[in-house]
């Protein structure tokens, strides 16, 4: 049962949220092992929380448009009371006194928390080895990633552990392993949803965002999560019209560009032949699809990897040992901050840390950071002249299909590349989302990004159902 | 030659020279907001340790930061009142770790600042520039246990982060300032505009108001900028005064003697007076500023900026030149003082009533100066006109305005109460003639020209009069008498 469906019947009384919690729970039983999408799974509360939904549609109140939804919840949003790790030693023992504001809005529509999964340590990575409890496999095939850093909620959605997973987006976390697990993800324009509460990694560049089986239920999360919030600066002030209801509307006379420099070099043949196919159904379904260009986008990932170690540098500097988290004792307080450093963080925030570090060093500022901000406003006026041509853009969301565990790990450039189809709407504010579309020479799935402008959700996912639909 | 004598203005310099000294104060103030800068903590002093705080004021993963628009307002206020351009600005992280500063960064305002390019006016006349006054957040404190508070010796150290985050506004003047009593009305000054526009309490004992001292010298005339230390941890108008003298003749010691002044932050010590290396200008934090992502750039509309403008209340400059021109014979000091210490209103209303601006004046400056509790204007107006017609002494009128500070009333009901009933001009030329009469021998040396029996004769009458005469009009009855 999809997301929607479930909702539907538990609000109507046909089905009792215990029931689908109990039958979410026993398929985590059955699989969890091989997969590892969690890091903490909290049956006893989710069936209580089931019972308490169950009971409210009894007493003829309405839970909620996601009324008994399983939802599994990146480990890196803060729960009240539960342990949010990042999958890092670092924040070992931690539990937050206060709960993410898509935490509660999650609540408030009835959906029913039943675990935080895995990631890349901080959400840094592409394949959710970066975990200091170990890595995620793909469900589709147990010897690939997942990709990352969202691997675990990807997985989670993929292996019918939750109907409904939240990851967060910085360079592709949740649109790469979407792709790669052959789910529908979604990366919000920036400032749609609240980051209060989410763990920062690049604040920039962060936006929280959903993965599910199916466009329409993606819709319907989006719909719940999305919204102004007074507690993050950021965050759009004026509330926009729900997704779901224009979900059906086609893409009848929308222009779609294929972007040039997303869609060409690197990209493996049997992923580019699905772009193609998409790109036939669209027009099928009477878009006007030519090729678009925005040549800066090519420079998205020099960009993106100081821009987001930079700001990462500064985020992560309050892991210190003092207030929260691990503390290796030492025998002055900078001893202590770097014996705890040292051993709560792995190599890969290790090293964007010590790359953020330098780009914004004395000396170095200009060359690094201000040179990686000028090419963000190029790729930014780049993709402004494109909107004015199309409607929305398509392309590959990663070059290839999901690779072996231990392929990328000993080469990061390697790693790092697996986002370059992603990166760019990251540094734009732009939105964007990975929809299954078939499968590559090896049968692992493929998905074909859409991007759209700022607020250009409704579009965006009147094409992902058409393409959803096509199939 | 030796280059650095050429670079470092006074090094090697003789024995006689002239020195000037080279002040530049950062001052920061606690600004008087009901909440945090970022968050609804309160923002109180004091407080039971970690009782005022929250996910943003602990920097918890995942908490974020939301400006608080009253500290934004107090901000242009301070801005308006010192001559500052109100410019769009940015928030930025200052990078560092300190235990107590919760996300290891403080936010603050780096290239783009909310207020630049002002000027303050010391009681002189002098105008001091001001170079910006931005927005930032304060840290926690960090409480030293055993090893008598020093951090090398203590056994453990604690931390509260009540006053983590509580907004704060840095106030960096120009080196202009040239002594350490310039430096100290300076400050004073200043805290006096805080406190008129409601922007801070002002209090240095409880920390909302700190100062750190830029020090240079140089020979006097040189027009060449000294090497500076920064002296921090001067806790009161006074010790600053102390920190930069002794600073001043630290650095004159040193270049008299052939050493250069190193660029050094230094900590002043209450106890033994003097200031002690903390980090030289090499081991000092490399900040990495950059533009803070969590906060929108802040862009106060002319509107806003105009309505606070219209809101403010005259401020001390102002108030000195209002006075200055109702009393234009009395000490630009003692106008300084009045306005320092907010007795201006007084001042200008008892002169308005009728009291004779110097008398006036005299009082505030200095029978006063504890405040002036009960007393009304219109009380101080009469007084002074009670002693200008002689129906109080100088001596009488002190004594008659500290019972209107204690217990308020008019000055006539004042001074009966005291027994100091006005002595009529007939029963005084009475009195007068009576000790003529019994003085013959006294009174002949007097119309001799003996200066010193002016005394015994006043003596006399104040003996007779316990203290009601007016001894100035003793002095003038004797001469009419003498002819």
């Amino acid at each position: 049962m999809t997301a929607v469906e479930i909702a539907a019947a538990v609000r109507s009384g046909q089905r009792l949220a215990r029931s689908v919690v109990d039958e979410h729970l026993g398929a985590i039983e059955a699989g969890e092992a091989d997969v590892h999408a969690f890091n903490l799974v909290i049956a006893d509360q989710a069936r209580t929380r089931a019972d308490e939904i169950d009971g409210a549609v009894a007493a003829g109140k309405d839970p909620g448009p996601l009324a008994g939804v399983p939802v599994a919840l990146k480990d890196n949003m803060c729960t009240r009371g539960l342990a949010t790790t990042c999958s890092s030693r670092i924040l070992e023992g931690w539990e937050p006194p206060y709960d993410a504001t898509v935490v509660k809005q999650l609540h408030n529509a009835g959906a029913i928390l039943v675990g935080k999964t895995n990631m890349d340590e901080f959400a840094m990575g592409s394949s959710t080895e970066n975990s200091a409890f170990g890595p995620t496999r793909n469900p589709c095939d147990l010897s690939r990633v997942p990709g990352g850093s969202s691997g675990g909620s990807a997985a989670a959605v993929a292996a019918g552990f939750a109907p409904v997973a939240l990851g967060s987006d910085t360079g592709g976390s949740i649109r790469q392993p979407a792709a790669l697990c052959g789910v529908v993800g979604v990366k919000p324009t920036y400032g749609l949803v609240s980051r209060y509460g989410l763990v920062a990694f690049a604040s920039s560049l962060d936006q929280i965002g959903p993965f599910t089986t199916t466009v329409a239920d993606s819709a319907a999360v989006l719909d719940v999560i999305s919204g102004p919030d007074g507690r993050d600066s950021t965050s759009i002030g004026e509330p926009q019209p729900p997704v779901s209801d224009t979900l059906g509307d086609g893409v009848d006379g929308l222009r779609i560009g294929v972007l040039a420099e997303l869609s060409g070099d690197g990209i493996a043949p049997d992923v580019a032949a699905r772009l193609q196919a998409a790109v036939g159904a669209l027009t099928s379904a009477g878009a006007r699809v030519a090729e678009a260009s925005a040549p800066a986008a090519v420079y998205g990932l020099s960009a993106y990897y100081l821009i987001a170690p930079a700001e990462a540098s500064s985020n992560l500097a309050r892991y210190d040992g003092v207030r929260y988290g691990l503390r290796v004792d030492a025998s002055s307080t900078p001893d202590m901050n770097t014996a705890t450093r040292s051993a709560g963080f792995g190599d890969e925030v290790k090293r964007r840390i010590m790359i953020g570090t330098y780009a914004l060093s004395a000396g170095y500022y200009d060359a690094y950071y201000g040179k990686a901000q000028k090419v963000r406003t190029l790729i930014i006026n780049d993709f402004a002249s494109v909107w004015e041509q199309f409607d929305l853009l398509v392309s590959p969301t990663s070059p290839t299909t999901a690779f072996s565990l231990g392929e990328r790990t000993a080469d990061p450039m390697a790693m790092y590349m697996s986002d370059v189809c992603t990166v760019p709407v990251n540094l734009t504010g732009q939105a964007a989302m990975s929809v299954p579309y078939g499968v590559g020479d090896d049968g692992l799935p493929v998905g074909v990004q859409i991007l759209a402008p700022a607020l250009g959700e409704p579009i965006m996912f009147r094409a992902a159902a058409v393409l959803e639909a096509s199939l | 030659m030796n280059a650095n004598t050429l670079d470092v203005p006074g090094l090697g310099a003789p024995a006689d020279t002239e020195w000037e000294t080279v002040v530049g104060l950062e001052v920061h103030a606690e600004l008087a907001t009901e909440t945090k800068l970022f968050s609804a903590s309160p923002n109180q002093f004091g407080g039971e340790p970690n009782t005022h705080i929250d996910p943003v004021s602990l920097g918890l993963p995942g908490s974020l930061p939301v400006l608080n628009q009253k500290a934004v307002e107090l901000a242009i206020r301070v801005g308006l009142a010192l001559n500052c351009r109100i410019q769009p600005s940015v928030f930025a992280r200052k990078n560092y770790f300190y235990p107590d500063m919760p996300k290891d960064f403080q936010i603050s305002q780096y290239d783009e600042p909310i207020n630049v390019e002002g000027w303050l006016e010391l009681p002189s006349g002098k105008r001091i520039g001001v170079e910006r006054a931005h927005l930032e957040e304060d840290t926690g404190k960090t409480v030293h246990i055993g090893g008598g508070g020093r951090i090398h010796e203590a056994g453990y150290s604690l931390v509260d982060y009540n006053r983590a985050g509580v907004p704060l506004i840095e106030i960096v003047g120009r080196p202009e300032l040239r002594s350490a009593e310039e430096a100290r009305q300076y400050v004073a000054e200043l805290r006096a505009i805080l406190v008129a526009v409601g922007a801070s309490d002002g209090k240095m004992e409880e920390g909302s108001l700190r100062v750190d001292c830029n020090v240079s010298v140089r020979p006097a005339g040189s027009d060449q900028l000294g090497t500076r230390c920064e002296i921090k941890n001067v806790n009161s108008l006074r010790s600053m005064g102390r920190a930069i003298e002794y600073e001043a003749n630290r650095q004159i010691d040193l270049l008299t003697s052939g050493q250069p002044v190193e660029q050094q932050t230094r900590h002043w010590n209450e106890d033994d007076g003097r200031t002690h290396a903390l980090r030289s200008k090499e081991e000092d934090y490399d900040y990495r500023y950059f533009p803070e992502p969590d906060l929108l750039p802040l862009d106060p509309s002319t509107k806003w900026v105009e309505e606070i403008r219209q809101g403010l209340p005259p401020l001390p400059r102002d108030r000195r030149l209002r006075l200055a021109e109702a009393a234009p014979s009395v000490d630009v000091d003692h106008i300084g003082l009045a306005v320092e210490r907010s007795m201006d209103e007084l001042a200008m209303v008892a002169i308005g009533g009728g009291g004779s601006p110097e008398r006036v004046m005299t009082h505030i400056v200095h029978n006063l100066a504890d405040g002036f509790g009960e007393l009304a204007a219109e009380a101080l107006a009469d007084l002074v006109q009670m002693e200008e017609a002689g129906e109080l002494t100088a001596t009488q009128a002190k004594k008659v305005l500290g019972a209107l500070v204690d217990g308020g009333g008019s000055p006539r009901e004042a001074a009966q109460a005291l027994g100091f009933e006005a002595m009529n001009t007939g029963e005084l030329e009475a009195l007068v003639d009576k000790l003529i009469a019994d003085h013959p021998e006294e009174w002949t040396r007097f119309c001799e020209g003996d200066a010193k029996l002016t005394g015994f004769f006043v003596g006399q009458v104040m003996k007779a009069t316990q203290g009601r005469a007016d001894g100035k009009a003793v002095t003038q009855l004797l001469n009419a008498r003498r002819g």
